[in-house]
């Protein structure tokens, strides 16, 4: 174990015009592990993941990338420093097809386009989209674009993946697929990966550590089982929502 | 054959269309009539100002409508050298195109910056032409509202190279720059640049997330175009011999510059000529039509009406269905 | 006492410019739509004006209502029937049909109207109020009368009438007026032929104090555009006191520097607003 902490988070806060939607936030990711974010909608999740990722700039606090102070840079940059982010609501390049899709991503870590192309298919075939890599974008359904964006996050040859609710509006078959393609993903390169979810099914079956969030405010922060019990976190979900069990949300 | 067309990227029918397309162009002052080879000039001039400005629009997605600036700025800095100085238009060049660029890049640097994008954009680009329009008005050393009047000489003999001649020799100027232009686009097109540009295009915020530095891709854009257009410019500058602000750097001719791509295919490498064809030969017959009837403005009428059909109807433009249908498209793209 | 004149002729002639730009701002504040058709819709209700005045001798002014009329409907029948059908697509597709739109308008008032300059005839052209010690023009003073009944019953409208505050809905959030029954549809129809109603009336308001060209449509529509932008897109106190602004703006630097340098001055204005605050002075940001 190294030093440093692959992705430390340190104290953030952000607020928008009133409303404190970060309030002093710090968690670690260790390297080659799944980490989770979660908790009832509001609770921050998608912003620490934009504030990681570079859209917003923290009001306070530190976030550093096996070091290196990240908070601040601009997305690309975040980009170059190694980090690839998903976004909930995908955004497919739709003019474009599949394989060019992926091909922007793999540009990043190849320049040259026929090795940007190599790794392209590569990973569309390990997500599963080969048959599909000369469509249109904009004809996938909504799994398969989940899978595209993952693609061309993944192309970009990232150390740490920011996975922003991936399993959200899928089938209970095409989630577990979704979880196996982490698990090995993680297994065979190593990449760390970070990610926010409702469905409890894909948490409790992926993560090696969970981290909870409750109206901006971190109130949990163990493995799964642990996490599952505390009794802080049953309060905040019970309170507004059904509670934690596999299988329940979606 | 096939295995030629394959090297170039091209079914082997798009090969042999183009290759017949060239033949015929290439041939065209000999057969036709000297009136015929002046609109076909106006065909050229069209289609490479669109294509130039189909790089910032058609792939990387950012509308300006202020086009004219870059024309202007070419044309007039040509112009005025030549005039003042006795420069030869390709020295004007040299001094034009950065010039223009760098207007571009002020007005993409300042926009982008600032989260300037899309129909605001597309403002800004307005108020910069228009700014400049009325700035050159009250600029004696080039004429003011007056014009610029570049003088005419002998027409007998074509120089290249002082750009005086015939339309015969700016009709084969106009053909190479047009065929470079959709080389250059081509390359482009199918490097890292063109499809950073298409993704910037069809997502900002993804291609910002996958690492592209969006803000100096845009300004590429902005300046290749912008460059390009003021080559184009001079061109025009020596062929007309005269300039006026009211006109170099209106608004008409941006929007009358835009519609060639538009109408053509906004993205595709063909398109910009396509449409350019398609409307400066239609323009022309409802110039005839003008005459005949004596009444103003039905050349204007038929623009917005086409524009109209082809934004609300085609959007994607007329080429990729004519391309489709001729069965010259490559899988899905009609390059 | 001479800049003071005219400071008020500007500010008179501004609240004209800010009930027509009041109409863009309507416009985009609710439908989100850039009408960049708007100064040619104006001046096609002004030629129409034009023709009442020459041919019945009908003041502006009394026509003024019956041309708001006329490009309600046009305006409504714009939006119901081309722009409604576009709503989804990419913001500059409404705006490239709506430019097609202002070339057609423009086209075809040259084609009947030919491209010479009109104005009316009105017998109190030169007639003008003193009023301690200033010099008001009666045109300008009715003008600018004329436009603020103009804002004040659109206020009205928007705050007391059913249509209005539904419409207001609409602006807020589009899928919860969807949700609680209203027709969408209709009222951003309804909305448009009001933003046109505006422009109509502004231009009758106008033509006491301009001649009408066919191509002046533009110019009044890139006004239009920095008036909205420096108020605020969709604010209509912005729309009012940014018309009030660039009309003050315009007859300071038509006194102080050359006249025809005022229109650079108002686009270096839109230029800096558009970067520094695009939502302008009076905006929300988005």
């Amino acid at each position: 174990m190294s030093a440093a902490p692959f992705l430390a988070v340190a104290g953030i806060a952000k607020r928008f015009r009133g409303l404190l939607a970060v309030d002093d936030v710090s968690f670690e990711v260790a390297e080659g592990r799944i980490v989770a974010l979660i908790g009832p909608n509001g609770a921050g999740k998608t912003t620490i993941f934009n504030l990681i990722a570079g859209v917003y700039r923290p009001d306070r606090g530190r976030i550093a990338l096996v070091g290196r102070d990240i908070a601040g840079l601009r997305p690309h940059q975040v980009c170059d420093a190694g980090i690839a982010r998903t976004f909930q609501l995908v955004k497919p390049f739709g003019a474009l097809s599949v394989e060019d899709n992926v091909l922007v991503g793999a540009l990043k870590r190849n320049p040259a386009m026929a090795a940007a192309r190599r790794t392209a298919r590569e990973i569309l075939a390990r997500l599963g989209l080969a048959e599909k890599a000369q469509a249109p974008a904009a004809s996938l359904t909504l799994a398969e674009r989940k899978r595209l964006e993952t693609a061309r996050a993944l192309a970009t040859g990232p150390r740490l993946l920011l996975l922003d609710e991936v399993m959200a509006g899928l089938r209970p078959t095409e989630i577990d697929t979704m979880v196996a393609t982490f698990r090995s993903l993680v297994r065979e390169t190593g990449v760390t990966i970070l990610l926010t979810e409702h469905v409890m099914r894909a948490v409790m079956a992926l993560s090696d550590h969970v981290v909870v969030l409750h109206h901006g405010q971190k109130i949990a922060d163990g493995v799964p089982e642990a996490v599952a019990r505390d009794p802080r976190v049953l309060e905040c979900y019970l309170g507004t929502h059904a509670p934690i069990a596999p299988g329940a949300r979606g | 054959m096939t295995r030629i067309a394959a090297r170039l990227g091209v079914t082997p029918r798009a090969l042999v269309a183009g290759a017949l397309l060239l033949a015929i162009l290439l041939a065209l002052p000999w057969f036709a009539s000297s009136y015929i080879v002046s609109v076909m000039v106006l065909v050229l001039f069209a289609a490479y100002l669109g294509q130039a400005w189909n790089i910032m629009m058609g792939f990387a997605g950012l509308l300006s409508i202020g086009h004219a600036l870059y024309v202007g700025l070419g044309a007039y800095t040509g112009a005025a050298l030549f005039v003042h100085f006795s420069l030869p238009p390709w020295i004007g060049m040299v001094a034009g195109v950065p010039i223009a660029m760098l207007a571009g890049c002020i007005i993409g640097g300042l926009s982008f910056r600032f989260g300037v994008t899309g129909v605001y954009f597309a403002l800004l680009t307005i108020a910069f032409a228009e700014f400049t329009r009325i700035l050159f008005d009250h600029f004696g050393w080039i004429g003011g509202s007056s014009g610029l009047f570049l003088p005419v000489t002998n027409l007998a003999q074509n120089d290249l190279w002082h750009l005086r001649g015939s339309p015969a020799m700016f009709y084969y100027l106009m053909l190479a720059l047009v065929a470079a232009a959709l080389a250059l686009t081509r390359f482009l097109l199918r490097r890292r640049i063109g499809f950073y540009w298409q993704a910037i295009r069809e997502d900002p915020d993804a291609a910002e997330a996958l690492g592209i530095n969006t803000f100096r891709y845009k300004l590429a854009a902005v300046a290749l175009s912008a460059g390009m257009t003021a080559i184009a410019g001079v061109i025009e500058a020596f062929y007309y011999n005269n300039l006026y602000p009211s006109t170099a750097f209106a608004i008409g001719r941006s929007v009358e510059l835009m519609s060639a791509p538009i109408v053509g295919g906004l993205g595709t490498l063909f398109g910009p000529i396509f449409g350019a064809f398609v409307l400066t030969v239609l323009g022309e017959s409802m110039t005839g039509l003008t005459a005949a009837l004596h009444i103003d403005g039905i050349k204007q009428w038929f623009y917005g009406a086409v524009l109209l059909l082809i934004v609300a109807l085609q959007p994607g433009g007329l080429w990729p269905w004519v391309a489709a249908w001729l069965g010259l498209a490559d899988r899905k793209d009609a390059r | 006492m001479l800049v003071l004149n005219i400071l008020i002729a500007g500010i008179l002639t501004g609240a004209v410019y800010g009930l027509m730009a009041l109409g863009l701002s309507v416009i985009f504040g609710v439908i989100r739509v850039v009408n960049f058709a708007h100064g040619e819709m104006m001046v096609a209700g002004m030629y129409v004006a034009i023709v009442l005045n020459q041919r019945a001798g009908i003041d502006p002014l009394a026509a003024l209502p019956f041309i708001a009329a006329l490009l309600f409907a046009f305006g409504y029948a714009l939006q119901r029937g081309l722009i409604n059908r576009f709503i989804a697509r990419p913001e500059y597709n409404q705006f490239l049909l709506l430019l097609a739109v202002s070339i057609l308008l423009t086209s075809s008032t040259l084609m009947v109207f030919g491209p010479d300059a009109r104005n009316v005839q009105l017998d109190y052209a030169f007639d003008s109020f003193e009023f301690h010690g200033l010099l008001l023009d009666k045109v300008r003073v009715l003008a600018a009368l004329g436009a603020a009944i103009g804002v004040a019953g659109l206020w009205a409208f928007f705050s007391l009438t059913r249509t209005g505050k539904a419409i207001r809905a609409c602006a807020d959030n589009q899928l919860g007026a969807q949700i609680v029954g209203l027709d969408v549809k209709r009222l951003y129809a309804a909305t448009f032929g009001i933003g046109a109603a505006c422009v109509g009336a502004a231009g009758s308001l106008l033509l006491l104090l301009v001649d009408v060209q066919p191509y002046i449509g533009a110019d009044f529509t890139l006004l239009g555009f920095i008036i909205v932008i420096l108020g605020g897109l969709g604010s209509m106190p912005g729309a009012l006191l940014g018309g009030v602004l660039v009309g003050v703006s315009e007859a300071l630097a038509g006194f102080f520097i050359d006249p025809s340098l005022k229109s650079m001055f108002s686009f270096a204005l839109l230029i800096l607003v558009l970067l520094v605050r695009p939502q302008g002075l009076l905006g929300r940001t988005a």
